[in-house]
């Protein structure tokens, strides 16, 4: 939330602790002590349960110093496992923003009966644990599965292999770019739209020169969270993989091997990459939100 | 909201707005192909194991710990995280203190920060020989590889979601009834816990449930630090990885369809009480 933008009546301007506005503090707010009490508080909390585990992957992906670093994030079962990741998340993050876009533009252009079930419907993933996210795919696909002859088959490899993958991303990033764009469009309206219909624009031009240059940074906003969730997923993936080093191996499969072999070192170097990931996440994020959170706050209100 | 001008048997409102039947056809083609029909193969899966078995294996006692570890686990978390998560979101909306935006920022690291990585870290930190786990061992307080340390990784994952839907509504409930409260002669406390608290609390609800639902399904930031010990820090969701390993698939649908329809019902529930207070209360 872009603070700027707020007004806050204890804005006790910083140069002069002028006598002005103590007064009108003491009438809603809480005393100095109190506020001191409170502030600490929760940044113990913080510090604990945020803070230091973030810390913590940077001070031990250092442990071994520079080159143990270099050699944990070079060797070739870390490499493909970065490569995996980003493939994985190039392929699941460009269907949901698809399937986002147009989910957002069915719910928040029309009136249609069923709407609500299906915005609950589209939200369904954020409710269902990451391992059953995998797993409904395993019972679908795998060996034992119900279409598990029928792809043998025909050769076609899905538990086990990048499909597979590509399939629980996805499932678990389901709702991402649809959460953000439906209450921001929903409080656009669609007025500029109807009027460029009015006008004769064709309906894919005012897709495009109009809905879209609207949302587009909620849509960046979803993009962001649901790529962050993408490469970072580790549950859904964990179950449909199968962890073969060097060909189903994602980046967060690779830290757990590492970690459950004792080296801890090389888990934490790959882990700080992932962290990195998120630290760029968190930033682009405070900054859209600083600087666009009109437009996005929206999305926020849900 | 829905269509109420259209005509009764009509399913849609008329709309110069063009592309529902693509954009709809999309999202439910996509819908079904990734969740819905996915789903119901688990439903199924879980259904054909026939009474008998989905009762043996709902009751046996391996299940039951897990399932108990899993909900009460996550519901403690998710007290602990509205408990510090209203605190925190009351510091960040009302008083100025220097880094007040970074930390606003990193209350999100949750989001962000990959289950696994936050896993090993808090691993790490909470082990008997970590940062925190040396400081607590002289008590003989053990966090690391106990039934405590998945609630430390549950309310690591859920922080956020209290947070995020409180800090909005504190930031609207700011004004002048605070004002005209506090003038009428009400004393501080009574002013927050009578006039500024109750129009945050279906937030404070929400949150609470977004919270508990993670923490339930939470697997990745919680199999590091509790130590999977079957019977006492064995997670529900780590239990049916285990079945899946041991190609029990039945097994692994009977306990996952327990969990969701369990996690369901707390929601339904809650949505339920909720509703009911903003029929009673006015629209909140």
């Amino acid at each position: 939330m872009s603070d700027a933008t707020l007004p806050r009546h204890d804005a006790a301007a910083a140069p002069a602790p002028a006598a002005k506005p103590q007064s009108a503090r003491s009438v809603v707010g809480e005393s100095p002590i109190i506020q001191a009490a409170l502030i600490t508080v929760s940044l113990a909390f913080l510090l604990l349960f945020l803070l230091l585990p973030l810390i913590t992957v940077f001070v031990e992906a250092g442990a071994r110093g520079w080159s143990g670093y270099r050699e944990a994030i070079t060797e070739p079962d870390a490499v493909s496992a970065i490569r995996l990741t980003l493939l994985v998340a190039a392929i699941a993050v460009p269907f949901n923003v698809v399937v986002g876009v147009a989910a957002a533009w069915a719910i928040a252009k029309f009136e249609f009966r069923g709407k609500n079930l299906l915005i609950s419907l589209i939200d369904l993933p954020f409710s269902v644990s990451p391992v059953i996210s995998g797993l409904v795919y395993v019972l679908l696909f795998g060996a034992q599965g119900y279409l598990g002859p029928f792809l043998r088959a025909n050769g076609i490899e899905i538990i086990f292999a990048l499909p597979g993958l590509v399939l629980a991303t996805i499932f678990v990033t389901f709702p991402f770019v649809a959460r953000e764009l439906i209450p921001h469009m929903q409080a656009i309206g669609s007025t500029d739209e109807e009027a460029a219909l009015t006008l004769g624009a064709s309906p894919w031009r005012v897709f495009f020169s109009i809905t879209l240059p609207n949302v587009k940074w909620s849509l960046f906003y979803g993009v962001l969270l649901c790529n962050a969730r993408a490469m970072g997923e580790f549950g859904a993936v964990a179950v449909v993989s199968g962890k073969i080093r060097g060909l189903t191996n994602t980046m967060p499969l690779h830290v757990e091997i590492l970690y459950n072999e004792y080296m801890s070192a090389a888990a934490f170097a790959v882990a700080s990459l992932l962290a990195g990931l998120a630290l760029v996440t968190l930033a682009l994020k405070a900054l859209l939100e600083w600087r666009y959170g009109d437009a996005i706050a929206a999305s926020r209100r849900h | 909201m829905a269509g109420r001008a259209a005509a009764p048997s009509a399913w849609r409102r008329p709309s110069v707005l063009p592309g529902l039947g693509l954009s709809l056809g999309i999202t439910l083609t996509a819908l079904s192909l990734v969740v819905l029909i996915p789903l119901a193969a688990l439903f199924i899966k879980a259904a054909s194991a026939g009474p008998a078995e989905i009762w043996a294996i709902a009751t046996s006692p391996r299940t039951l710990a897990a399932l108990r570890l899993s909900f009460l686990g996550a519901l403690f978390a998710a007290c602990i995280n509205a408990a510090f998560g209203l605190i925190l979101a009351w510091v960040l909306v009302r008083y100025d203190f220097p880094g007040r935006r970074l930390i606003d920022a990193a209350v999100d690291l949750p989001f962000a920060l990959p289950t696994a990585v936050a896993g090993i870290a808090l691993a790490a930190i909470y082990a008997p020989n970590g940062w925190v786990g040396a400081l607590l061992a002289p008590l003989d307080i053990k966090v690391a590889y106990t039934p405590l340390g998945v609630m430390v990784a549950l309310i690591f994952i859920g922080l956020p979601f209290v947070v995020r839907m409180v800090q909005p509504v504190l930031e609207e409930a700011q004004g002048d009834i605070e004002e005209a409260a506090a003038l009428l002669g009400a004393s501080r406390l009574r002013t927050i816990f009578q006039v500024i608290l109750p129009p945050v609390l279906p937030a404070l609800l929400t949150g609470f449930v977004l919270a508990f639902a993670r923490a339930v399904g939470e697997y990745g930031s919680v199999i590091f630090i509790a130590g999977n010990i079957p019977m006492l820090s064995e997670i529900a969701p780590l239990l049916i990885v285990i079945k899946l390993e041991q190609f029990d698939y039945a097994g692994a649908a009977v306990i996952a369809t327990l969990m969701l329809l369990l996690s369901f019902a707390l929601i339904l529930l809650v949505n339920l009480i909720q509703a009911r207070a903003r029929r009673r209360l006015g629209d909140v």
